[in-house]
């Protein structure tokens, strides 16, 4: 199955974020495709490269980092999202990049399903 | 990294908005009010619901000069216009519809006529089963 997925929530503060990158993980493993993770709302600030938590924790920044680089898997981060939080091309991570919430709509479309992660 | 295809051409799908929070006080309506709008240009179904205090983001009079936030009630009219050019336009296969709940209207003593928009009123049975019916739901 083809899964797009929507983080909705910014990493640390909530959960949200790891629970959608532990689903990727968990589909992929299974043999499905992860085609698009779209990083809307406070979510953009998953791709925050300057993102430095204690070393005895996860590091979510990396951890999708790594889903990009590793899987293939398309992170799209929302560009007016981003641009009003301060997530711009200067401080993204390495495998995502930013676009337009068409994008999202595209995943919508393309998807065999869109999978919502937030409050 | 570029984008990745997806493969859209030809597809048609019902998206459902589901505004669940109050105008002001958090960023969830405005940002998905933005995604509707995006929608509209991919020609696509929606349903663009307001339950719980979502129902007070297309109430009328909003006035943010207190709170020195943008007022966005205006742009409502957008997607009202969307709605009726889905209507009218025969070439386009598209409906979209603006639905309230009906429990999370009267729960917070408003009627149809306290909206800015012409509105469905739905109870949550029937809600449901506009839910059961969608392919895509976004909520905020």
């Amino acid at each position: 199955m083809k899964f797009g997925i929507l983080v909705n929530e910014g990493p640390f503060t909530h959960q949200a974020s790891d629970t959608a990158y532990h689903f990727c993980k968990a589909a992929i493993e299974k043999g499905h495709e992860v085609s698009r993770v779209f990083f809307y709302f406070d979510g953009v600030n998953n791709a925050n490269k300057l993102s430095e938590p204690q070393s005895d924790d996860r590091n979510i920044v990396k951890l999708w980092s790594e889903l990009a680089t590793e899987k293939g898997v398309d992170l799209v981060v929302c560009v007016a999202a981003g641009m009003r939080r301060g997530i711009k091309e200067e401080n993204i991570a390495e495998g995502f990049h930013i676009s337009g919430l068409g994008q999202l709509v595209e995943a919508g479309m393309g998807c065999d399903r869109l999978v919502m992660f937030g409050d | 990294m570029a984008d990745t295809e997806l493969e859209i051409e030809g597809v048609m799908k019902t998206f459902t908005f589901m505004n669940r929070k109050a105008p002001y006080g958090t960023i969830y309506a405005l940002e998905v009010l933005e995604t509707v709008l995006i929608t509209a240009a991919f020609e696509q179904h929606a349903n663009i619901v307001f339950v719980d205090d979502g129902v007070y983001q297309i109430k009328k009079g909003h006035d943010t000069g207190a709170i020195n936030m943008k007022n966005f009630s205006p742009t409502f009219g957008i997607v009202e216009m969307e709605k009726e050019d889905a209507d009218e336009d025969e070439d386009m296969d598209m409906v979209w519809r603006i639905i309230v709940e009906k429990e999370s209207m009267e729960a917070r003593g408003l009627t149809k006529d306290d909206f800015k928009l012409d509105v469905e009123i739905l109870t949550s049975a029937e809600l449901a089963d506009v839910l059961d019916a969608s392919d895509c739901i976004i909520s905020g």
